[in-house]
């Protein structure tokens, strides 16, 4: 059977396994819709919540940024693992405990306001949709790379998919699908992490092989690859020289609080039965997580040594282009791997110097093609295709979620139309559902021009609007409508001002007034890592706000009160 | 109301607070601590095979992560216990 028709069948049984799973989980009521009936087993949801949270870019691209950063790469790896601490300390337990559906329906609760209700939708849709295109541009990226279709055709089939199971589902159909994307992610991810870490270091454990020293020679994996990129004139793998601390201080900081801030993140959160299962389960998502994070690091140096070992070190050993492999042949088809011979001498001269250069390589090689630069089966390599659309589709059920149920809850049953019924909500969450698919598919087939940087803005937003006012209105019961109001509005703009004013309005080139310049940075901080600098901001200008107007009624305070203590929380009535 | 006076209420909170404020600080010095701040110092060492300030920075402080809320989550439960404020399952 050949490489493409084993994708085709791989890809197709797991397919099939997310139509079933939607099948056999259709929702009946808007609690099933919302919270899958805040009845999910919290291992189960931690499993959930893992693919959920680990897009496109962790499965894809992560491990590849890691390869060509080295050290600085460890920003992504702690500020997208340490949110969830905050998340699990001081937002999921008490935000389960209130009870309801949707982040902006605590906003607007605890701050006794519409108005506040409103503002976080607002904050809620930006955050989700721009952090959604991401998720359609990678979904149509790996469906036309693994299964040979066109972009737009690609885009298509994973809206279709979607569709069929967000649709009917809702969250209970959402969060049985993840288990299984979950599943068919890690394993895709971790056998090849293994079978390289066994032939390169004879250690079957990827993050103990990192750390060891090769089979061939005994040097140390992270010594030999030191040596070798400063031989090519690269920057050293462990090295911190030249990289600024105040930068990745806040860098790591805004990744984390936006990860906490993130409502498709926070609302999975409130389909566990308990409160003491909303913390347990924060623990077990972040240990599914974890296993592929602590691996990342592994696939990262030790693909890139394999890299270099095939490209030849020096330019007396520089790989001969007659001779090189097929895989490496197979790639530049993609156009993922280019070799552009300037000097003429028929060898591919991998240098750090892009003058002499001839070698580019696009970063996600490093986990595309890594089962078949150690060689492994046809198996694997259709494995890793399922993997990676397992991760781009279950990131973007989750956010659609979010997005859609902000819409009908807050937004038509809680502003416009309050007096709708039950049935006639369901059917609007399902309305609301397939409008938000439309709509992340008609930017997905017309990404706007800043489509790359959107992710990283996602996570400012969340981090610079929502997440201050979350924690505050548990942990300062001081905290009113005024203070809530003003410092989500504050967040939002200093952040989004911030990151126009460095890379245009709307990202419109050539509008921005400081311009890209490092030089512009407030304290050497790059747009991107702003997020925490805003979300400053922002509790700063909620606790004064709050203190020079009325403090909030005795019902809120009581209520503040409520949500501290775990006794008291509903229980699901309709658990089977 | 859960408490049976205020002070309980008042004693129940602090000790919460205590409790996230000890384990954010390990979070804190893990991560921004080891992985960033003295990432150079640490680096004179090494642990398994790793320099330590960048074994911090890309797996010690992933594992301190996942052991910190698994902690959190038995003290907090044996908090609510001691204060009679736990879920009771119906069932």
């Amino acid at each position: 059977m050949d490489q493409q028709t084993l994708i085709y069948l791989v890809v197709g049984a797991t397919f099939a396994l997310y139509i079933g799973i939607a099948i056999y989980c259709k929702a009946g009521s808007t609690k099933e819709f919302y919270v899958a009936s805040a009845g999910v087993n919290p291992i189960a949801n931690g499993m959930a919540t893992a693919a959920d949270w680990m897009s496109a870019a962790s499965f894809i691209s992560m491990a590849g940024m890691l390869a060509f950063m080295g050290y600085e790469g460890s920003v992504f790896l702690m500020g997208w693992t340490g949110g969830f601490c905050l998340l699990a300390m001081l937002l999921a337990p008490y935000l389960r405990k209130f009870g309801k559906f949707t982040v902006p329906e605590f906003i607007g609760d605890r701050y006794y306001s519409k108005t506040a209700r409103v503002i976080a939708v607002v904050c809620l849709i930006m955050a989700s949709l721009t952090y959604v295109i991401g998720q359609m541009t990678g979904t149509g990226i790996a469906f036309s790379r693994f299964l040979e279709v066109n972009y737009n055709t690609g885009l298509s089939i994973g809206m279709v998919i979607v569709f069929i199971y967000a649709v009917m589902g809702g969250m209970k159909g959402i969060t049985y699908t993840q288990i299984a994307q979950y599943c068919v992610m890690i394993m895709a991810y971790t056998i090849p992490a293994i079978f390289i870490s066994l032939q390169l270091t004879g250690w079957a454990i990827p993050q103990i092989g990192l750390g060891s020293g090769l089979v061939d020679g005994g040097q140390l994996v992270l010594d030999r690859l030191d040596q070798v990129l400063s031989e090519l004139g690269f920057s050293e793998y462990t090295s911190t020289a030249g990289l600024s601390t105040t930068n990745m201080f806040f860098y790591t900081l805004s990744l984390m609080i936006g990860t906490a801030g993130l409502p498709h993140v926070i609302i999975r959160f409130f389909t566990v039965p308990r409160v003491r299962d909303a913390r347990s389960s924060a623990g077990w998502a972040l240990f599914f997580i974890a296993i592929l994070y602590t691996t990342a690091p592994a696939v990262a140096g030790m693909a890139r040594l394999n890299l270099i070992d095939t490209l030849g070190a020096t330019s007396e050993t520089a790989m001969v282009i007659e001779e090189r492999p097929q895989w490496f042949k197979n790639w530049e088809s993609t156009g993922l791997l280019s070799i552009d011979d300037k000097n003429q001498d028929g060898r591919a001269n991998y240098t750090s110097d892009p003058a002499t250069n001839e070698v580019n390589v696009n970063r996600d090689i490093i986990v595309l093609a890594n089962p078949e630069i150690a060689g492994l089966p046809s198996w694997v390599i259709a494995l890793v295709a399922a993997g990676g659309l397992a991760a781009a589709l279950s990131t973007a059920a989750g956010l659609l979620l979010a997005i859609s149920s902000a819409v009908s809850h807050d937004l038509l049953k809680g502003v416009f139309k309050p007096n709708i019924t039950e049935k006639q909500e369901l059917l609007a969450s399902r309305v609301s559902m397939a409008g938000a698919i439309a709509l992340a598919g008609y930017l997905g087939f017309n990404p706007p021009d800043f489509a790359a940087g959107t992710v990283a803005i996602a996570f400012g937003i969340a981090a610079a609007s929502l997440f201050p006012v979350l924690m505050l209105g548990i942990f300062y019961k001081r905290c009113n409508k005024e203070g809530a109001i003003a410092g989500m509005i504050t967040g939002l703009v200093v952040n989004l001002l911030y990151v126009f004013q460095h890379t245009g309005w709307f990202f419109i080139e050539g509008t921005s007034f400081l311009g890209p310049m490092q030089a512009n940075w407030f304290l050497g901080i790059e747009p991107n890592a702003f997020g925490s600098m805003a979300a400053l901001f922002n509790f700063a200008v909620a606790i004064i706000v709050s203190n020079l107007t009325p403090p909030p009624p005795k019902y809120i305070q009581d209520l503040v009160d409520e949500v501290r203590v775990p006794v008291g929380a509903k229980l699901a009535p309709d658990i089977h | 109301m859960a408490f049976k006076t205020e002070d309980l209420k008042k004693a129940y909170w602090r000790d919460n607070l205590k409790i996230v404020g000890v384990l954010l600080s390990i979070w804190f010095a893990v991560s921004y601590g080891a992985g960033i701040l003295f990432v150079d110092q640490l680096n004179n060492f090494s642990i398994g095979g790793y320099p330590m300030g960048f074994w911090f920075a890309q797996q010690g402080a992933i594992y301190v992560f996942v052991i910190l809320i698994f902690v959190y989550t038995r003290l907090m439960g044996r908090l609510d216990r001691k204060y009679g404020v736990e879920e009771v399952d119906e069932k």
